[in-house]
């Protein structure tokens, strides 16, 4: 058995479930797919909208070059099949904000074919989830329901929209794996600045399928592929925030246990999940069952790509985050835990490294990882604007290892900084925190504690544990200032411990 | 593979034309005529031949990433049946 | 002599020779639309915008700006979107819809200097071959049996266009083919047409009919006057995906070029059953004339010929069902009521729709539904792989191909329009050159025992236009057709 599937006790029996995500995320492109009309959000009703995407009479398609660019950077990304012939698909049906009647999509020629995904779980431990592939097709635009109690209305804003629809193969286990995966893909396309991740203005957004069976069954379909050991499944439709994916999961996967095990049948089915009452429930359920009718778009060519300028993008591509956490590692001799973190966006990972230079780099990232980060966050800020310039951790992890000031220390001064009153050194000046290296201030204020505790002095000798409060009370007597290791050094001659 | 009235039905249905009960069945008739022609396609031999879908040789175009339409919500929706605010106003859609 | 009896060429002479102007012949047309409205050529007249266009044509020409059309009073099929002006495809579904765009073929033409006259009738969408399928009712041909006064239909789709040119009622028309729509409504109406290389004319603001097979071209009064207006209407168009980037010759200087030494290929399968013997006599004449204008004629075989219609009837259809999903009252167009979505979307196609746009969408639909694909859809574009394959082989015999346009001359109104299967054999010999995106041509060469015009058809080689124009030429001289419709309207 599949240690990291969830088993889920039922009243029959244990079940596992089976998750597969198909994401769409928005091409960060200017304009729309296959017309001149901007993409952006905010404006106002049908204001980005050309005669194309509104399927004017004899309008017609042409593909923007950028976001096939953008399909490719991500399946190298992706570490997937780059199809150098690949073809646009219509997928008819009707709906209002579905100008054409069809979605131009690709259907059995996708721009990027079969790749991976390394997500990592919260305890540290990494899985693999396999891409099945990703392809390129259009929004739809937007109907709004509460306007009117009797019409819908429709803006054609979205409508075009470029989407890169990126399909798993079902390697998720848990809603908690989902969740790993939909983040790690977010972060390699934000790395990779195909698309902006913006997950509550919809610009990433999943499609989870969800299907139940009996553990052992998982096992059989990866050993033969064949999905008849699989459950049937349901697949909820636009889930746009972590949270909501897995309570859409932790939901459907108990609904579909309690029909099975009422001796009932779970019908393959489109759902949506409802955030207010954590539900999913049925959509269009009373419509026949679809029939898309799939077929090459005629207003279009096949899409053929020249091998020189995928290699061209490739050599491009930036560092990508298993790489950068895999270097930052090896570089600065982090942990794996660390280097997670600071990998997280590229923007967190190029601070630590800029403020590293020449210093102590698990100090620094140290630094950057707990205080920093808490306080951004706290803040409600990202690194790329973080009021503290990467060179005023540098010089406060130097003022660190210079011995000018403890980490204690440091830590009082670091409060100064997010407090806006300067440089870490001007701080340290002004406040006179400066660590008392001078043996013989620390040696004084030895003798004066030995001379006033005899005692004390006398215990702990047979008691060498003791010797940490005579160190705080060295600390105390000096402000906190004086350098932790002479303090040390010193009481253990006088006081002759060991 | 004869048409008969349910699928004249159905695939009214998909292609959303209203088609009364008593023309299914005329209809079919009148498919069924047309598809019976067609199916002499099946004489032809195509093993191993690639579908032609265009016969333009070419690639696709591509077009630079630049706003150059839009910005006009009167002039898309002017020929609209129902517009307010310049949203499109179509039937209630019920999810 | 009348202003509207001169062809294109003729009158751009005239003009630049100032012996009138373009506001004297676009009035003299627009006396004769007036005229003939019995015919039902135009469903749209725009006089004031022809006045006002032509006078500014003449104000051009004053300052020495004259394009290569300057001043020629047209018509455009009402498949083309015109700006500001009503564009229906003739169909119930855009009685009221007005384009805010202007087709990249016809801004061509108003770039060149030609005047709109309106809108010419159509069938349906381009569904038909007797402009019985239009929602403003079928156009008649100004042409009449010997001693009849039976109504004939001038073929179509585009037969608003063929009988306005024929009766005189523009210099030319644009027109759009997609299985034969633009050659066998010139046959039927003893005008010439050309439908050009798939790619050469932007589809760009023509309502679309099935997309890999629609093809603008021009029909017009004479062979010359064809590729006049086809030099205009062609080019390389950034806003379609399909437009071919190759540069467009001017194609009337291969009109009156030598053919000798050509090699011209008579395909034995258009030989078919009951063609009558008058059609088999002119494609002798045409052999005749070709051969002593110096070409070789070589027999060739097409031999997948008989299965390009039901290849069409399933492409054309398929591509139709979804290129015409737009027409859904939600956004332009007819809305009809009812008593949810669903519904709303079936009344309103139902009642938008003519009967042989939905028999198309339904055949479109069901061959592209789920577990039919592969039996027909698929199916056909590996048949249409093999039409295509039967043309690259005979290039390697011949320069271009001679054939009848049609197997019959023109019929009356009302005679097939009850039989589909007998309507589509109109098409027999001019659909295969859509299937393989060729240019053909279709000029009248001769008439029958009844005093209609017959029409043959030159086939040329994929962007071969120049040769087919000669051939034309050619036969156009050999065959010294003159005769006209007798103004009956
Ligand atoms: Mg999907
Ligand atoms: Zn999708």
């Amino acid at each position: 058995m599949n240690e990291n599937a969830k088993v889920i006790k039922g009243r029959t029996g244990d079940w596992e479930m089976v998750l597969g995500l198909e994401v769409h995320a928005q091409v960060a492109s200017k304009s729309k797919l296959f017309s001149g009309a901007a993409v952006g959000f905010g404006a106002g009703p049908n204001e980005q909208v050309s005669l194309v995407d509104a399927a004017m009479p004899g309008m017609l398609p042409v593909l923007n070059r950028f976001c096939v660019e953008q399909a490719v950077k991500t399946g190298l990304g992706l570490r997937a099949q780059i199809n150098l012939k690949s073809r646009f698909d219509r997928k008819n049906y009707f709906y209002p904000d579905l100008p054409q009647g069809y979605q131009i999509s690709q259907f059995d020629q996708p721009i990027v074919g079969e790749g991976v995904v390394s997500v990592e779980r919260d305890d540290g431990t990494t899985f693999d989830v396999r891409i099945e592939r990703l392809h390129l097709e259009q929004d739809a635009g937007k109907s709004l329901h509460d306007q009117d109690p009797n019409a819908t209305y429709v803006d054609l804003n979205r409508a075009g929209t470029a989407l890169m629809e990126i399909v798993s193969k079902p390697d998720m286990r848990t809603s908690e794996e989902a969740a790993a995966y939909v983040k790690k893909l977010r972060t390699i396309l934000v790395y990779l600045g195909t698309c902006d991740g913006d997950m509550e203005k919809g610009n990433l957004r999943a499609d989870v399928n969800v299907s139940v069976c009996r553990p052992g069954d998982y096992e059989k379909f990866r050993a033969t592929g064949d999905f008849k050991h699989l459950g049937t499944r349901c697949e909820i439709k636009n889930v746009n925030s972590y949270r909501y994916i897995q309570q859409a999961i932790e939901y459907e996967a108990r609904r579909q246990i309690e029909i099975l095990e009422d001796g009932g049948k779970v019908d393959q089915e489109t759902r949506l999940f409802d955030p207010t009452k954590g539900e999913t429930r049925s959509m269009r359920s009373k419509e026949e069952a679809h029939d898309y009718r799939y077929f090459p778009d005629p207003d279009l060519l096949p899409l053929v790509l020249d091998p020189a300028w995928v290699k061209s993008i490739e050599e491009t591509l930036p560092e990508l985050p298993d790489a950068k956490k895999a270097r930052l590692q090896s570089q600065y001799g982090l942990s794996a835990y660390d280097a997670g973190v600071l990998i997280i966006d590229a923007d967190r990972a190029d601070y630590f490294e800029a403020a590293a230079k020449g210093r102590d780099a698990k100090l620094v990232a140290n630094w950057v990882t707990n205080e920093l980060l808490a306080k951004l966050s706290a803040a409600g800020t990202e690194f790329s604007n973080s009021p503290l310039p990467h060179t005023d951790i540098g010089q406060l992890v130097e003022l660190i290892e210079n011995g000018t000031i403890s980490s204690k220390i440091a830590k009082e001064v670091f409060e100064h900084m997010w407090a806006g009153e300067g440089r870490p050194a001007e701080i340290v000046e002004k406040r006179g925190l400066v660590q008392i290296n001078d043996t013989g201030a620390i040696e004084k204020a030895i003798d004066d504690l030995i001379a006033g505790n005899p005692d004390k002095a006398e215990a702990v000798k047979d008691k060498p544990q003791a010797l940490g409060w005579f160190v705080g009370q060295v600390m105390k007597a000096t402000g906190g200032k004086a350098n932790p290791g002479t303090v040390n050094e010193l009481l253990r001659k006088k006081l002759g411990v060991e | 593979m004869a048409i008969d009235a349910a699928t004249v039905r159905k695939v009214a249905r998909l292609a959303r034309i209203a088609t009364p009960e008593e023309r299914l069945e005329p209809l079919a008739q009148e498919l069924n005529g047309i598809m019976t022609w067609i199916e002499q396609l099946a004489e032809v031999d195509t093993d191993g031949c690639e579908p032609l879908t265009s016969v333009v040789a070419a690639g696709l175009p591509l077009r630079e990433d630049v706003v150059t339409m839009g910005g006009d919500p009167a002039r898309v929706t002017s020929n609209a049946p129902k517009s307010i605010n310049n949203f499109f106003v179509v039937p209630k859609v019920v999810e | 002599m009348s202003l509207t009896n001169l062809t294109l060429k003729a009158a751009i002479d005239g003009l630049a020779a100032r012996e009138f102007t373009s506001v004297e012949l676009t009035r003299a047309h627009i006396d004769a639309i007036e005229a003939a409205r019995g015919l039902n050529a135009y469903i749209l007249e725009t006089p004031d915008k022809a006045i006002d266009m032509a006078a500014k044509s003449d104000a051009r020409r004053a300052l020495g700006e004259a394009g290569p059309l300057e001043g020629a009073p047209l018509g455009v099929k009402d498949l083309f979107c015109t700006n500001g002006v009503r564009t229906t495809a003739c169909s119930k579904i855009l009685e009221n819809f007005v384009p805010t765009y202007e087709s990249t073929v016809t801004s061509q033409l108003w770039r060149d200097g030609a005047v709109m006259l309106g809108k010419l009738n159509l069938d349906q969408f381009a569904m038909g071959s007797s402009n019985e399928t239009s929602y403003f009712g079928p156009v008649t041909n100004p042409w009449r049996a010997q001693g009849s006064t039976k109504a004939l239909t001038p073929g179509g789709s585009s037969g608003g266009s063929a009988a306005a040119v024929a009766a005189d009622l523009c210099l030319g028309a644009t027109a759009t083919d997609t299985g034969g729509s633009i050659r066998q409504p010139a046959a039927f109406t003893g005008t010439v047409g050309i439908k050009p290389t798939y790619g050469r004319c932007s589809r760009w603001g023509v309502v679309a009919f099935a997309s890999s097979l629609d093809q603008a071209g021009p029909i017009a009064k004479t062979v010359e006057d064809a590729a006049l207006l086809l030099t205009s209407m062609s080019g390389h168009d950034p806003k379609d995906s399909t437009s071919l980037d190759i540069p467009v010759p001017d194609f009337t200087q291969f009109v009156g070029k030598s053919v000798k030494g050509l090699k011209i290929g008579i395909p034995k399968e258009y030989r078919v059953d009951n063609m009558p013997a008058e059609i088999e006599k002119l494609w002798q004449d045409g052999i005749a004339w070709l051969k002593e204008a110096g070409c070789e004629i070589v027999d060739i075989s097409l031999p997948h010929t008989k299965y390009a219609l039901p290849a069409y009837y399933i492409v054309a259809p398929a591509e139709a069902s979804s290129n015409l999903a737009r027409y859904d009252g939600m956004r332009y167009g007819l809305r009809e009521e009812g008593a949810n979505l669903t519904e709303i979307y079936e009344n309103t196609r139902a009642s938008g729709f003519g009967d042989e746009v939905k028999r198309r969408i339904l055949i479109g639909t069901y061959v592209l539904s789920a577990g039919y694909y592969d039996a027909y859809y698929l199916k056909a574009l590996k048949v249409r792989r093999r039409i295509a394959e039967d043309f690259d082989n005979a290039w390697t015999k011949c320069d271009a191909i001679l054939t009848p346009t049609a197997p019959s001359a023109a019929f009356g109104l009302g005679e097939n329009s009850n039989d589909p299967i007998a309507m589509y054999l109109n098409d027999v010999f001019t659909v295969t050159t859509n299937l393989a995106g060729l240019p053909g041509l279709s000029l009248p060469a001769g008439l029958d025992a009844n005093g209609l015009p017959l029409g043959l058809q030159i086939i040329g080689k994929p962007l071969d236009e120049a040769t087919v124009f000669s051939v034309a030429g050619a036969v156009e001289k050999a065959a010294g057709f003159t005769a006209k419709a007798e103004k009956w309207w």
